[in-house]
């Protein structure tokens, strides 16, 4: 069964258009699922929606987001709250700004464990360390005691997978996590990602822009395209033999330099043209 | 549109409406006080002193607002009053504008020695408390309509150089001004045609908050007696006036307060409101 | 003359700010460590390398917005390491740049018309209007997109007016940096597929930088790789693809996730 399903969810901008048209996926406990689009298809929402971090601006107006079968946005914001906290985390996309510049490193993955997860300190710090190991750290008591300023991009992104993984969730968004790396740093922090979740069995959702980096990680993946999922497969299945031309025409637009007669090639006018014929389609249908 | 992200549209709040309106009710009575006040401001009639407003038992007709302890009506002061405070409003507020933006504009993009000289001199400047440094200015000046623009201007300007020179700064750093440069500007066109109108906006709400200052400082000295001739109506003037006797007489000190309370409050607006309606940008 | 640039032992560094010490002048870091190599006419030379590698630097040096410590740089012969600001602005006509975020380097306040035509008028082109109208039909624009403000367009059409500014002078070498690292795969390809048609057409000199070999595979003729302020390699593209000799330059390729699950990613 899936630990993460969501069904009919639809967002909308406060007094304005739609931002999610009717999305449904499931992610089975342990799974890597994908959500692709172009910047403004809604891929962040949906991440944003699972977690109860939605800008002010945007209200759900229909669906369910089913956590191991219970609909969150049906339970109490506070119950709610405790449970996503208990639950799920985020490894966010920029860990610039990401971790608190006027606080050390280590009371930021410990406080959360003290303060919501009521556990003892000397607990909580010890599971830091344990964690910090485990991203390769190579001395996770001096990196503790550090200020973010002090450390590289690529180790607070580390940092900031240590304390996703920390209170043990059983689901975590991964927003963009690696779009503001080197390719090089890129590859280490995907694969860490990849050889945490796959050791401790946490169901991942994989919000990006990039196909090359979907086919490392995911196992399953949702295309979008102004906020409704044109295409949901496994991942062999849609690098092989996309079914949706907009799919076709994305992977057609994704440079490939091993590859030197793949020519670049835009989404055509006609694919934009069917996948908002859709779009238009399924409006009038939500409308009726 | 398919994103719903085009939808959001920044309407002009009644905040810009209202305040332009009593701004311009005022302008407009200020500019006609010696047609439309009903009384000569600076008549005395002891007699008729200490008559309550029109809606109050005992007052007389003529005399809407009622009159001071000498007898002077009331209305007819703060319309008089009015013309002193826009005054001052427009000239100081405007002097200390172009004194301060470009000073801070200079300091910000083209840094170096003018920023160091610059920025000294405003951390100097402010140094000083600006209220014991404008009644101590207007003292050794004289009172005197000049004086107090003088003394607004010479301690106001270093709130438009710092919050010009920063926003420069920031402006300075972005692209285009590189890409002015790539196409072959000199720094003074640059800083004129490309950082200026992009610090325009905030210097327009810091000229609107520096008029509404202005009528605040030319009502404290008129408080403490230093502003223009004694007799001649402000608002600051019926302000300490009203203070001594308003438990017999509380009209005398509400009415000038209110007026200076809306005209400043209404600037500040004003400025807000004009940015959120016409900031492309922000659009 | 067969090469538009010629740069040799080229140094640059730069103040730290964030070192500097309360009195005295700030501690300067090199970020360029002596390069050497030419641009011949009509390449399209791809400029590559991690962050930190001073691509950028480099960029902004060969069209002088950034002073070289030492060494030299030749543009068409023309010494221009040390000219100032007065002298070079002849030349500025003659190298353009492309930047990177267009957001940021189209002014908000100017309408795209505007944005075009200011160059034009500064070195005193006639015409301006008609030229500014030609620029917008070689980016694929609208004519009637020179009435707006650079926040109501996307972002590959806001890129598209930072290639009609450049191209609208008429210059022999234009300075692309990463100007398609913020777009969408889709609008990636529409201004690399523009980028390539103007540079046949119009007879240009190109220098691309960017971080991503994939998208500097499709584009360009000849490659530098740049790593920690020095040229590790510099090579024809298919040659460098095809056996690349520095190490650091296999390691960028390895890192590249290939769109293909089947791809060996160790």
């Amino acid at each position: 069964m899936s630990y993460l399903s969501i069904r009919d969810l639809e967002l909308r901008l406060k007094g304005g258009g739609r931002l999610l048209r009717r999305v449904s996926l499931e992610v089975a406990r342990g799974e890597v699922h994908g959500l692709v689009g172009e910047s403004g298809a809604g891929k962040s929402m949906i991440g944003k929606a699972v977690l109860g971090t939605l800008p002010r601006s945007v209200e759900i107006v229909s669906g369910q987001i089913l956590l191991d079968g219970t609909d969150v946005l049906a339970m109490h914001p506070a119950a709610r709250r405790r449970l996503i906290g208990a639950t799920c985390a985020l490894i966010p996309q920029d860990p610039l700004t990401a971790l608190n510049p006027a606080h050390r490193v280590g009371p930021q993955i410990t406080d959360r464990l003290v303060d919501i997860l009521r556990w003892p300190r000397a607990k909580a710090e010890a599971r830091a360390r344990e964690l910090l190991a485990e991203v390769q750290i190579a001395e996770p008591e001096r990196v503790m005691r550090s200020y973010p300023h002090e450390l590289s991009g690529g180790m607070r992104q580390r940092i900031l997978i240590a304390s996703a993984f920390a209170a043990e969730p059983k689901l975590i968004v991964a927003d963009e996590p690696t779009t503001a790396l080197d390719v090089t740093v890129q590859k280490q922090i995907l694969k860490l990602i990849k050889a945490m979740q796959e050791r401790h069995g946490t169901a991942l959702l994989f919000v990006t822009h990039d196909l090359g980096v979907v086919s490392k990680i995911c196992q399953r993946l949702s295309v979008l395209y102004a906020g409704m999922v044109v295409e949901d497969t496994d991942v062999r299945t849609f690098f092989r033999a996309p079914r949706h031309p907009y799919s076709r025409a994305l992977l057609a637009a994704t440079p490939k330099y091993t590859d030197p007669t793949h020519s670049l090639t835009p989404v055509p006018e006609a694919v934009i043209a069917t996948v908002r014929a859709e779009v238009a389609e399924a409006d009038r249908r939500a409308g009726a | 549109m398919l994103d719903g992200r085009g939808a959001i549209q920044h309407r002009a709040g009644p905040r810009l409406w209202l305040s332009a309106l009593w701004l311009g009710l005022l302008v407009v009575l200020a500019l006609g006080a010696p047609w439309i006040a009903p009384k000569d401001p600076l008549a005395q009639d002891l007699m008729l002193g200490r008559l309550p407003p029109f809606w109050i038992d005992g007052a007389e007709p003529g005399y809407w607002l009622g009159t001071d302890s000498l007898g002077r009506d009331v209305l007819s002061r703060i319309l008089w009053g009015a013309r002193l405070a826009l005054t001052v409003a427009l000239v100081a507020g405007t002097l200390t504008c172009l004194i301060g933006a470009t000073l801070g504009l200079m300091a910000g993009f083209l840094r170096g020695a003018s920023d160091l000289v610059i920025s000294r001199l405003v951390d100097i400047w402010m140094a000083f408390p600006p209220v014991l440094f404008s009644i101590l200015l207007v003292a050794v000046l004289g009172p005197g309509l000049f004086s107090i623009i003088a003394a607004i201007v010479l301690i106001d300007w270093t709130r438009f150089a710092r919050v010009v020179r920063a926003e420069a700064m920031t402006q300075g750093a972005m692209d285009y001004v590189a890409s002015a440069q790539v196409a072959g500007r000199g720094r003074i066109g640059t800083m004129a045609l490309e950082i200026l109108p992009n610090v325009l906006p905030t210097i327009g709400v810091l000229l609107t908050l520096e008029m509404g200052i202005a009528v605040i400082v030319e009502a404290i000295l008129s408080f403490v007696n230093l502003s223009i001739s004694t007799d001649a109506p402000t608002w600051g003037g019926m302000i300490a006036e009203g203070r001594t006797s308003v438990h017999q007489a509380w009209w005398v000190l509400v009415f000038p307060l209110l007026a200076l309370f809306l005209t400043v409050l209404s600037f500040s607006q004003l400025g807000e409101g004009l940015k959120d309606r016409f900031d492309p940008v922000l659009r | 003359m067969t090469e538009i640039y010629r740069v040799e032992g080229l140094h640059l560094s730069l103040a730290d700010m964030t070192r500097k010490p309360l009195l005295g002048a700030a501690p300067r870091i090199e970020i360029l460590k002596g390069l050497d190599f030419t641009i011949p006419r009509g390449a399209v030379l791809g400029i590559v390398g991690g962050s930190g590698s001073g691509k950028s630097t480099l960029g902004r040096a060969l069209v002088r917005l950034l002073e070289p410590s030492s060494g030299s740089i030749r543009f068409e012969g023309t010494d221009i390491t040390h000219l100032g600001e007065a002298a070079l602005r002849p030349l500025r006509r003659r190298f353009q740049m492309i930047f990177q975020d267009p957001m940021s380097s189209l002014n908000p306040r100017h309408r795209v018309g505007g944005i075009i035509a200011a160059p034009l008028r500064l070195h005193g082109f006639d015409d301006v209007a008609a030229r500014v109208g030609r620029a917008l039909d070689h980016v694929g624009l609208p004519r009637g997109f020179a009435a707006r403000y650079p926040h109501e367009l996307s972002g590959g059409q806001r890129q598209r007016v930072g290639i009609a500014r450049a191209i609208a002078l008429e210059p022999e070498f234009i300075l692309a940096d990463e100007i398609v690292s913020g777009l969408d795969v889709s609008s990636q390809a529409q201004v690399l597929n523009l980028l390539g048609g103007l540079v046949r057409d119009l007879g240009l000199t190109l220098a691309f930088i960017s971080h991503d070999l994939s998208v500097i595979r499709r584009l360009c003729s000849r490659v530098i790789v740049l790593y920690q302020g020095r040229i590790v390699e510099d090579r024809e593209t298919a040659a460098l693809f095809a056996d690349p000799q520095a190490a650091y330059t296999r390691e960028l390729l390895d890192a590249i996730p290939l769109p293909d699950p089947d791809q060996p990613w160790t």
